[in-house]
């Protein structure tokens, strides 16, 4: 094996990328009036327990028949205005993009996972005074899980979603102190 | 009491000097930056204090492994191009900037989203929270994307971006960069960073950047000024590859 090349350093997302990253329909992964829709939600929050205004949440995840091809259409542009058109409604994309709002708070609109094993989508935390993003997962039902069972319970707890009424699950992602989310780093 | 650019300065060097001599004694080289920077004040609440949780990525059924795609329809030939998106031309240095994106076997990634975003010639954002008094340019906005080719190469044109004040510190300035967005061909490999121009004054000031403690790492944050780039009558040309960490599925590799 020849020798690897060095990768290039993370740096932090700064607070100005809100005119350059968000997109409409970010947040809409699932069509709309799909009769499976779900809804994750929750707040980022800081060590002091504060809510974080300005955090961008990226997620990914297999499509609700296990596919992981996913497919272009995510922020589909317009050739006459420059501006953006939405998703398609057909294709599901499996990407999904949100930043957390003056609340600090956030939803994704999408189709249940069906990945292998216990459904999750895959999450990644951007933020001011945060230098390196953060991997994270939501689990939506909790079982034998590798990854699960390699924690302890209070912080197992912290990777799976509260199922809430009309197909809603809460999951809120703490980046310090008390309740700290589990973050992850692939090998 | 306001912290002053000296204070800065000795918490900087106290961590390198730390860092310095950890790998001079063996330790591993730290080719990110340690979430944990207190010189850079917004990182002290939002840094997790419980170690990372490692994640076998020898699953094939790790959805990790695999990642978002984009196609022709997620851009417009405008998106490349930061200086035609209104009427008139912005202010400033007009710039080409263009490099391969590669995985860490050197491997070009191809068909993958680059986003960019930056402070215009005078160093403000187009941002209303922004409130830097630099005068706005009506004719920039600063924010483009575009497909890596099939080797893997992005392009930009734009203008050079200005060093702009921010409040760490008293007298806190960014040297001059360009935010970049990327994706490769997992999520794992997902990366948000800053691009630089070489031999700015304020790289020793900025906490941002010195978060990087790894001399040879900060350096490959900084592009090169490439004279064949560069366009007659036209663009001042950098040059600047991007490699990505993070494991990917081979698996994946024919069909991209």
């Amino acid at each position: 094996m020849t020798e690897r090349l060095l990768p290039t350093p993370s740096h932090t997302i700064g607070p100005f990328y809100g005119h350059a990253l968000p997109f409409p329909d970010g947040g809409r992964v699932a069509p709309q009036g799909h009769p499976e829709a779900i809804t994750l939600h929750g707040y980022v929050l800081d060590g002091a327990g504060e809510v974080i205004p300005d955090a961008l949440l990226d997620f990914w995840q297999a499509a609700p028949d296990g596919s992981l091809e996913g497919a272009p259409g995510s922020m589909r542009r317009d050739p006459s205005t420059g501006g953006f058109l939405g998703r398609g409604g057909v294709d599901f994309t499996g990407f999904g993009r949100v930043a957390t709002d003056a609340d600090g708070r956030y939803a994704l609109h999408t189709l249940p996972p069906g990945n292998a094993g216990l459904p999750y989508l895959s999450v990644c935390v951007f933020a001011r005074g945060l230098v390196h993003h953060l991997f994270t997962r939501a689990y939506l039902a909790d079982g034998a899980d590798p990854l699960l069972d390699s924690l302890p319970a209070d912080r197992r707890a912290t990777l799976i979603a509260a199922e809430g009424a009309n197909r809603t699950y809460r999951f809120d992602i703490r980046l310090q102190g008390e309740g700290e989310t589990v973050f992850l780093e692939f090998q | 009491m306001a912290l002053t650019q000296s204070d800065i300065d000795v918490e900087i060097k106290d961590l390198q000097d730390a860092y310095d001599k950890a790998v001079a004694g063996g330790a591993l080289v730290r080719n990110h930056p340690s979430r944990d920077y207190p010189p850079y004040r917004s990182s002290l609440l939002r840094h997790p204090k419980q170690p990372l949780v490692a994640v076998d990525g020898g699953d094939p059924e790790t959805v990790e492994l695999s990642g978002p795609v984009f196609g022709v329809t997620d851009i417009t030939e405008h998106d490349s191009d930061l200086t035609i998106q209104h009427r008139g031309e912005p202010i400033g240095e007009r710039m080409t900037v263009s490099g391969r994106l590669l995985d860490r076997d050197g491997r070009p990634v191809r068909g993958q989203l680059i986003e960019i975003w930056q402070a215009n010639a005078a160093g403000r954002y187009a941002h209303l929270r922004e409130q830097h008094p630099a005068p706005l340019d009506p004719n920039f906005t600063g924010v483009g994307r575009t497909l890596t080719n099939d080797q893997g190469r992005y392009r930009f044109t734009t203008i050079k971006p200005g060093p702009y004040p921010w409040g760490n510190h008293t007298n806190a300035w960014r040297p001059a960069h360009i935010h970049f967005s990327v994706f490769g061909t997992a999520f794992t490999q997902r990366l948000i960073t800053q691009m630089y121009f070489p031999s700015d004054p304020l790289f020793r000031y900025d906490p941002i950047l010195q978060s990087v403690t790894d001399q040879a790492a900060r350096d490959r944050l900084i592009a090169t000024y490439q004279h064949d780039l560069s366009q007659p009558e036209f663009s001042m040309g950098y040059e600047w590859d991007i490699v990505l960490d993070g494991p990917s599925a081979t698996w994946i590799e024919e069909g991209r």
